[in-house]
């Protein structure tokens, strides 16, 4: 782990015995992780497993059902409006507007967030999506690519501490991934955290401190800064052993 | 409160852009009231009577078209989680939504009320001060439910019905205070409609508390 957080502050993110359930289903079964600031924690695991949900209850959209969750020290189930301006989080979706541009989609959670000099933030993130023309035309007119980079430059703009990124190279072709890959590496060592979710081995093991791998709902194992190699092969064991 | 007017503003703009919101609540009302009015075929004498049926059915029903699609805006892409995940306090969230409800309506109220009075040949210049107070109440007070409950109904599959389902019997009592209210204003003015204006006030009082309140809960899982 590369941690470059400050000295005694609390880390990030603390989840311990997190569970979440549905109708009685419990899709978390109990998730003790920590993520230290200036950390890339790649989490992993089979359909069904749990990521979106877990990155749902860090992100602070879904309540656990039981277990504890400290974002930065402070509780979740008391977290103050203004902690979430310490999280930046990506989902599925993009959370834009399909009628309004891109650019004013930016604009829009700019004021959200309140950040400052937010125009020249703004034309910033859109220049690092490469949506400089396309900014200007509602996204209901985007590819898939095109909203999955919107989407990233919103999780972006207020530079949080805390990244939650739900299958952020998803839609993204190569020269995007790579884009996207040295900003992540960037944050990361100007000490921000980032915890993502993804299929994809090659593309988060160069950039990930740590590994965890997410399976019926628990956290069956977790490695330190591996290869692409070792990180499949403990996949497919915990998989398969069904551990 | 900043958070409020940021999606107040939003919430206009995109409808200025779209129009879709209002242009379908004005056809809708335009519709209802040629029906209303053409069904009854009422005698002038007869209007100030008939006048606040017609006007608040049309408001009811027209309402519910408007603040339905204004939150199907925030469903979209999950544009409602994007709200969530942001510093904004969710009882802010609900004070721009409700804005932007009373806007949309009031707009729609412009349109509708001249329109009752030319069909039912009805003057009402000489209660429209009074007949202004009673239209805002009734529309803050419906758009201070109808923005709670839509943000419910906006979750579920069933979300055309059971925001009706939802809402009419809760609506109950400010329909009959604006209804009552109404006559009396066309009756003879304000000062006939303080029972009913009590009630109006009180109802708007009660649902925007608890809109703010319960909105947070509402919302999130």
């Amino acid at each position: 782990m590369s941690g470059v957080g400050i000295r005694g502050a609390p880390p990030p993110l603390v989840a311990e015995g997190l569970v979440r359930a549905y109708a009685g289903v419990r899709v978390l079964a109990g998730v003790d992780l920590t993520v230290e600031a200036g950390e890339t924690l790649a989490l992993l695991g089979p359909n069904g497993a749990g990521k979106t949900t877990l990155l749902r209850v860090f992100a602070l959209l879904l309540r656990p059902s039981a277990g504890h969750l400290a974002l930065f020290g402070v509780d979740a189930r008391s977290a103050p409006p203004a902690l979430r301006r310490r999280l930046g989080y990506l989902a599925h979706e993009s959370f834009c507007y399909p009628d309004l541009s891109g650019a004013e989609n930016l604009a829009f959670h700019a004021r959200l967030f309140q950040v400052p000099a937010a125009r020249e933030r703004v034309d910033a993130l859109l220049a690092w999506a490469g949506l400089e023309t396309a900014g200007r035309r509602p996204i209901r007119f985007y590819s898939r690519g095109m909203s999955q980079r919107l989407a990233l430059a919103r999780a972006l703009l207020h530079e949080p501490d805390l990244l939650l990124l739900d299958e952020p190279f998803s839609g993204l072709d190569p020269a995007a991934v790579e884009t996207l890959q040295e900003r992540l590496v960037t944050l990361r060592e100007a000490g921000r955290a980032i915890v993502l979710t993804t299929h994809d081995l090659d593309r988060a093991a160069p950039i990930a401190t740590r590994t965890a791998i997410l399976h019926r709902g628990r956290i069956a194992s977790v490695l330190d800064g591996r290869g692409a190699d070792d990180v499949a092969a403990a996949y497919r064991a915990v998989v398969a052993g069904g551990r | 409160m900043r958070g409020a007017l940021v999606i107040f503003r939003k919430d206009l703009s995109i409808e200025w852009r779209t129009r879709e919101g209002l242009s379908s609540v004005l056809v809708l009302g335009l519709l209802l009231l040629v029906v209303l009015t053409v069904a009854h075929d009422a005698p002038p004498e007869a209007a100030p009577a008939l006048a606040p049926s017609v006007l608040w059915a049309t408001f009811l029903f027209t309402g519910l078209l408007g603040v339905q699609r204004g939150f199907l805006l925030e469903r979209e892409n999950d544009c409602l989680a994007g709200l969530l995940v942001s510093p904004v306090d969710p009882a802010a969230i609900y004070v721009g939504k409700l804005g932007a409800n009373v806007a949309l309506l009031a707009i729609m109220q412009l349109f509708v009320v001249p329109l009752v009075g030319l069909f039912l040949h009805l003057d009402l210049m000489p209660v429209l001060p009074a007949l202004l107070v009673v239209l805002a109440l009734g529309n803050f007070g419906f758009a201070a439910l109808a923005t709670l409950f839509a943000a419910i109904s906006v979750r579920v599959r069933a979300r055309e019905v059971m925001l009706p389902l939802l809402l009419l019997p809760l609506l109950v009592p400010l329909l009959i205070g604006t209804v009552s209210a109404t006559r009396s204003v066309l009756a003879g003015g304000l000062a006939l409609a303080t029972d009913a204006v009590t009630v109006l006030v009180a109802f708007d009082v009660i649902f925007a508390v608890a809109g703010w309140l319960l909105f947070a809960y509402v919302v999130r899982d």
